[in-house]
């Protein structure tokens, strides 16, 4: 017996009941359409976030001030005036592997341009690096000086909202801008961002050097936070660990004393962005999973009807030579082939769909190959696991009754 | 001469229930090459257990039984199913074709299952050549629903053949015919029988009896009686006697 022969027998039966096949076949490609739609927007919106966390800058440690911790929050993130500039240039000084550190002012304040004004939620005082760490290009003009910062510059660089806002068509360079009634020249307009994972507009800000913003808008004199770069990925940790020891050393903690700051460095938060599109993604994959194995189930169900009806044909099979192995192999090979000709099938259906998606929901979407081939082979799998038993109840026939059965 | 078909002392008892049943209580004989058998009896004489035991379908409980020299009681089922392949040619009451399966591919299917490695045009050849044997040339790629009884029988019988079986059985083979095309296809039987294939078939119907060559009476699971058939009646004859009867009739006023 050759192996061939048992295709061509197999695929001559499938073919014989065509509509049966579509039917038996149709849920495995639902079940597979659903697994590879579900999975590819659960990794759609997985990568999303991870863009959106690249875009916080390139090997980043975010130092805030007070404690915040998962037990309760003492004070709100960078409230507790608890970190000074003389902080910032300790890190960016002791510690070898800081590349760029950046003191940061965060506040709102009200924007006034010839007859336009504007409330921003983000007036931020940085430092000359921040447009580096932050990888944001500024698009028109440029960024502000060290000397800026030194000498408290009046210079200001606005995002695309502000730019629009204030000054609509014209040409913003060169411009005044009165924050809170203290004139700022605009210098620089940085390159659209375009909204947040959460909605927010990123292109609604204004950069002005920190000294600026603590002696001529707010007045104080302790930093909210500072953006700390490292140079390379494996030197987050420790770096974080050295940012640390030095804050309390310098605030002079000693456990058991909490620490009046609070350290993060990118992969935790990428951590902690991405965990809930994990668990979005583990729903959607078992929810999809469960109709594959209703699918599969589809098919032993089918397949146990048609070894029942094809009694006496096995038992013709048998009579004339046939092994059991030969028919059991040909039951194997037909429940395989619906499955995985219901996979491909389900393949195809299912880009089709997460790209719909995509297109009319503005769901991103990301097909991975190993999806794909997971996916094929998983359903190649299901019908050889529900095809085991109808295939082995056909092999075990005994030709004599198997031929007289009507 | 060699014997193809050689029982000796063969017993088989079915287990049903609490009842053992004996099918076959002792039956030896011999079967040579170029015999023409009939195996006769009312039902329950045993003749279909003989049948399935002849045909290496079931296994006896007791005796012994040589198909072409080969002890084949103590095969297991694997082996009983290449000795079928190889060395026997089935015929059945109820034809037992592939539905929606052309003719040809209906004669072919014991190849496939053949350990003879044939190219699909060797098959194919072989296919349409016992097709021609059975008359049925024209027919290769009808489907059995678009065929008539003895159409079908034909088709059976090529299919039978296609393995150049050493035997040839033939299981109630004309049950389910009419009359005349009962004569045909014993016709056919007679035509290989002639062309020197053994033949082995069981019938309840002694006429059709009575175009063998050698009847044996079953009862009770054994051999009531084991004779050659003296006055053997030609198919080919009575099917043109049968013709000219009929036209008798019509022409009668």
């Amino acid at each position: 017996m050759r192996l061939d022969n048992t295709f061509k027998i197999s695929f001559r039966a499938l073919r014989r009941n065509k509509m049966r096949s579509l039917l038996t076949a149709l849920g495995i490609i639902f079940g597979v359409a659903a697994v590879i739609a579900m999975v590819g927007i659960g990794n759609g919106a997985r990568s999303q976030i991870q863009a959106q966390i690249a875009s916080l800058g390139e090997n980043v440690i975010l130092v805030f001030a007070g404690n915040w911790s998962p037990g309760g929050v003492k004070s709100g993130w960078g409230g507790a005036g608890t970190l000074t500039v003389q902080d910032a240039e300790a890190i960016k000084n002791e510690i070898s592997r800081v590349i760029a550190v950046s003191p940061e002012i965060r506040s709102g304040a009200q924007l006034i341009a010839g007859n336009a004004n504007w409330y921003t939620n983000n007036l931020l005082g940085e430092s000359e690096d921040y447009f580096d760490i932050r990888q944001w290009p500024v698009a028109q003009g440029a960024g502000f000086s060290d000397e800026n910062v030194r000498n408290a510059g009046k210079v200001a660089v606005i995002g695309q909202t502000i730019a629009k806002q204030l000054y609509g068509d014209e040409n913003p360079l060169g411009k005044i801008m009165r924050i809170k009634n203290a004139p700022f020249i605009v210098i620089g307009v940085l390159a659209p961002k375009g909204p947040n994972l959460g909605g927010q507009d990123q292109d609604d800000i204004v950069v002005i050097p920190y000294t600026s913003a603590m002696k001529r808008i707010t007045g104080r004199t302790t930093l909210n936070s500072m953006v700390v770069q490292v140079g390379k990925e494996s030197d987050l940790n420790p770096a974080e660990v050295q940012v640390i020891s030095l804050l309390q050393q310098r605030h002079k903690i000693v456990p058991p004393k909490e620490d009046d700051f609070t350290v993060r460095n990118q992969e935790e938060i990428a951590k902690v962005a991405t965990a809930s599109t994990d668990v979005m993604r583990a729903l959607l994959g078992a929810t999809a999973s469960v109709s594959l194995l209703v699918g599969g189930i589809g098919i032993m169900n089918i397949m146990l009807v048609s070894v029942t009806e094809r009694t006496r044909e096995i038992g013709i099979r048998i009579a004339v030579g046939a092994h059991g192995k030969d028919i059991l192999l040909q039951f194997l090979i037909e429940a395989a082939t619906l499955s995985s000709t219901g996979g491909t099938i389900g393949i195809l259906l299912g880009i089709g769909a997460a790209k719909a998606m995509s297109y009319y929901k503005q769901w991103p979407s990301l097909i991975s190959l190993d999806s794909v081939v997971i996916a094929f082979l998983f359903s190649a799998a299901v019908g050889i696991f529900f095809g085991f038993y109808p295939a082995r109840k056909a092999s075990q026939l005994d030709p004599i009754e198997a031929l007289r059965y009507e | 001469m060699n014997a193809v078909v050689k029982l000796e002392e063969v017993h088989k008892i079915y287990h049903s229930g609490e009842v053992d049943v004996h099918a076959v209580r002792g039956v030896s004989l011999e079967i040579h090459r170029g015999e023409f058998v009939a195996f006769m009896g009312a039902s329950g004489s045993g003749k279909s257990t003989m049948m399935n035991i002849l045909g290496c379908l079931d296994r006896p409980t007791k005796g012994r039984y040589l198909l072409d020299g080969v002890d084949v009681s103590g095969l297991n089922r694997n082996q009983l199913a290449d000795m079928r392949n190889q060395k026997l040619g089935f015929v059945f009451q109820s034809f037992n074709l592939l539905s929606r399966t052309s003719a040809l591919e209906n004669v072919e299917l014991p190849l496939f299952y053949s350990h003879k490695h044939l190219t699909s045009r060797e098959v194919k050849e072989r296919g349409e050549h016992v097709l021609k044997i059975v008359g049925l040339s024209e027919r290769a790629d009808h489907h059995p629903s678009q065929l008539s009884g003895g159409q079908q029988q034909r088709v059976a019988i090529a299919r039978a053949l296609i393995n150049n079986p050493e035997v040839l059985f033939a299981d109630e083979a004309t049950g389910n015919l009419d009359s005349k095309t009962s004569m045909e296809i014993m016709g056919v039987f007679q035509k290989l029988n002639e062309q020197g294939i053994t033949i082995v078939m069981v019938t309840h119907e002694l006429d059709i009896a009575m175009y063998t060559k050698r009847n044996i009476i079953m009862r009770d699971g054994r051999v009531l009686s084991d004779e050659l058939v003296p006055k053997r009646l030609n198919a080919e004859e009575e099917l043109n006697k049968l013709v000219l009867a009929e036209k008798a009739v019509q022409l009668a006023p």
